[in-house]
């Protein structure tokens, strides 16, 4: 018997070479047309930008003179001696903490509540929710108003007896001026994402909790927080991150005042960009928001591991 | 790491065409000539008057097309008018405030202009350098005192006209009726315009009467902290928190509104007054302790090299400040050209204010003022001395204290 060996064919002759549009180049073809637009608007506006902004922090740019001039580390190094710096980062800190403990705890305690069956429930959603649809700047306007020393505010609190402070002038009731203006302005969105984290409790878990005795209490720590721990942490990543870009209240309501007490980071680089026209050190000033937020973001997404329950 | 590297080189290249500024000086184009100035007024009248100058303009220069007054609101205008500098959108001309006079003339950003030799030499000299004027002294607006003569009459105090015959209206004459007014009416007694407890340069109008100033004439010191300065900040003090005869921080009293007794502001606001339902008169600013006085405010329109047709725009700066226009502009904004500064002129375009009023106040106001605070780098002085100044607007502020504390903080500034 002889075995003949079929000659195998060439793999570059035309009659055997494999069409170049396969099923699965078509679908990354496919894929990468589909996520272009959004690629497109990364690049342009966020890559660019951040390059811009990199590039602008080794710069001196004179607006008026029309100069750009190449000062390598200067800004860097400006940004190691500024004195400023301390009580700004300080502020922003301040604010921070203050907005996002409060906003967090009230949008919580808020949608709790409103997650009962009573009547009325949908007004009340629907009134805490009204002020994230309204215009921040016109928002803020109004409340300067209220907070003035002869404003809403003051007179509300002396119909009980109550002679409040001048809201906008005393350093420690301007940030609360400013953190209170932004909370109420924004806990109906958190408000909204637990609401609806919330009854996507099973009810069966509750039930059987109350069988082995468990406390309200114990069950809001052993089953509520636990089941709606994502979205608390996507709630704190966006507050957090929110609390750290405040910029219309600040420029609406204090200008930075009195002193530098609510002068944070952003309201910081804003004048120094654009008022002082010291656009290099704004640059650097807006790379160190960029680190922070970034540092926190990472920290936080790490931390998740710890605390954050997936059923999975 | 390649979409980095293009980043980056696009970056590269947006800096570069974002500082590169509009076409350079007199550039010429194929159509006709569009010319886009920015100005801080919203006021249609002040328009209205605006687009009829250029309509005029227009008439005999064919090769112009557009002429577009821009507004931009009056507390962002230089920070908007410094960012379209530096996107390129760089206006042909625009309204410049006399605080940021130094750093516009010093930069080199404004074409020089010809001097009329009519100019009141007084209303030139922010915008002057090396013998060259790089921006036409559009507005030059004395500061005066607007009363509510109800509200004195009222108060049971003399009528501060009466003062002036009987050459008692000082200080601390004013400060009383203001004191008055606030006692015995409950409305707001003397309301300082602009201030706000924010913009403390407008007080320039009341601690110039004890020869006060913020920094040297040179600009390399700090004065905050001298003695005339401690006294005129002082009386500001009492007059708030002693007397009661100025508004406190964060309380509002509208004087139009009928709200207080006495209002110290730029003429050009008498237009509020059409309307007003109270009896009023405006009055040269009280003698201080140094004497009388007056202080001016000062806008000038300059036109910059980088527009795109600076040479029309200077050609259209000069027919649009010449003197039959100035006359129409005295109106709104009192000129500052010799031949027009009398009561008579100015009595055609301000038919709410009398001939002696004018007389005192504009006339006078104008050839003796002083333009108010100006300073290369002045957004950050201004921003650095109000933090600095705050801590004044207490009932127990030292006001030696806070003075010396402006000064430690300004000094680096003033010495760059």
């Amino acid at each position: 018997m002889t075995l003949l060996l079929e000659k195998p064919a060439r793999s570059d002759s035309p009659a055997a070479r494999a069409p170049y549009w396969t099923m699965r180049r078509r679908d990354t073809l496919a894929g990468w047309l589909m996520v272009a637009p959004q690629l497109a608007g990364i690049v342009t506006f966020v890559l660019v930008p951040l390059g811009l902004v990199v590039w602008y922090s080794v710069h001196e740019w004179n607006v008026l003179a029309g100069t750009f001039e190449f000062v390598g580390g200067d800004n860097y190094q400006a940004l190691a001696n500024d004195q400023q710096l301390g009580p700004v980062l300080r502020a922003t800190g301040l604010f921070s903490v203050g907005l996002v403990v409060l906003n967090l705890s009230l949008a919580l305690f808020l949608a709790v509540l409103l997650n009962q069956k009573l009547r009325g429930t949908v007004v009340f959603r629907t009134l805490f929710f009204s002020p994230v649809v309204v215009t921040l700047v016109a928002w803020t306007i109004v409340w300067g108003f209220l907070l003035q020393d002869n404003g809403g505010v003051n007179a509300f609190l002396h119909v009980f007896g109550i002679n409040g402070p001048n809201w906008l002038r005393s350093g420690g009731a301007a940030m609360v001026s400013v953190i209170v203006v932004q909370l109420f302005k924004n806990v109906g969105l958190n408000m909204v994402l637990f609401l609806a984290a919330l009854q996507g409790v099973p009810a069966e878990l509750y039930e059987a909790a109350r069988i082995d005795g468990a406390s309200a209490w114990a069950r809001f720590r052993r089953v509520t927080v636990p089941l709606i721990s994502p979205t608390i942490l996507l709630t704190m990543i966006l507050t957090i991150v929110g609390s750290l870009q405040v910029f219309a209240q600040i420029a609406v309501l204090t200008q930075g005042g009195p002193g530098t007490s609510t002068t944070v980071l952003v309201y910081y680089l804003y004048q120094q960009a654009f008022q002082f026209h010291h656009f290099g050190y704004g640059a650097t000033l807006s790379l160190v928001l960029f680190l922070i937020v970034l540092v926190l973001t990472v920290v936080q997404w790490q931390m998740r591991k710890r605390w954050v329950f997936h059923e999975n | 790491m390649k979409i980095l590297t293009a980043a980056l080189s696009a970056a590269a290249l947006l800096a570069a065409a974002g500082c590169g500024g509009g076409s350079g000086s007199g550039a010429s184009s194929s159509g006709p000539i569009d010319l886009r100035m920015t100005i801080w007024s919203a006021n249609a009248k002040h328009l209205a008057l605006f687009d009829q100058i250029a309509a005029g303009y227009k008439k005999d220069h064919p090769e112009i097309g557009k002429i577009t007054f821009e507004s931009i609101p009056f507390d962002s205008y230089t920070t908007t008018l410094t960012t379209q500098i530096g996107g390129g959108n760089v206006p042909d001309l625009a309204w410049i405030f006399e605080s940021n006079a130094p750093d516009f003339v010093s930069s080199g950003a404004l074409e020089p202009i010809d001097k009329d030799p009519d100019l009141v030499p007084s209303t030139t000299t922010n915008w002057e350098k090396d013998g060259k004027l790089y921006a036409y002294p559009f507005s030059t607006s004395p500061l005066g005192v607007f009363v509510n003569t109800d509200l004195v009459k009222a108060a049971g105090r003399p009528a501060p006209a009466q003062q002036i015959a009987s050459g008692t209206w000082t200080w601390d004459e004013a400060a009383k009726t203001a004191a008055a007014v606030q006692a015995k009416t409950g409305k707001g007694g003397l309301v300082v315009g602009d201030f706000d407890y924010k913009g403390w340069d407008t007080l320039n109008a009341i601690w110039s009467g004890w020869g006060a100033r913020p920094w040297s004439k040179d600009g390399k010191s700090c004065q905050f902290d001298q003695p005339q300065m401690v006294d005129a900040m002082t009386f500001v003090h009492k007059l708030i928190f002693t007397g009661k005869g100025m508004p406190g921080p964060g309380i509002t009293k509208d004087f139009f509104a009928g709200d207080s007794s006495m209002v110290l502001t730029q003429i050009s606001r008498a237009a509020l007054l059409e309307k007003a339902k109270f009896h009023w008169d405006l009055v040269p600013l009280p003698k201080g302790p140094a004497g009388a006085y007056s202080v001016v405010g000062q806008a000038g329109i300059g036109v910059f090299k980088r527009g795109k047709h600076a040479d029309a725009a200077k050609q259209f700066l000069t027919y649009f400040s010449n003197a039959q226009n100035s006359a129409k502009l005295a109106e709104f904004f009192p000129p500052p050209r010799k031949s027009e500064l009398n009561a008579a002129t100015l009595a055609k375009a301000n038919p709410l204010l009398k001939p002696a009023q004018l007389d005192s106040v504009v006339v006078k106001g104008i050839e003796n003022g002083t333009i108010k605070p100006s300073h290369t780098g002045y957004a950050e002085l201004q921003q650095t001395v109000r933090a600095a100044l705050d801590p004044l607007w207490k009932p127990d502020a030292d006001v030696k204290t806070v003075l010396s504390g402006v000064c430690s903080k300004i000094n680096p500034l003033l010495a760059k």
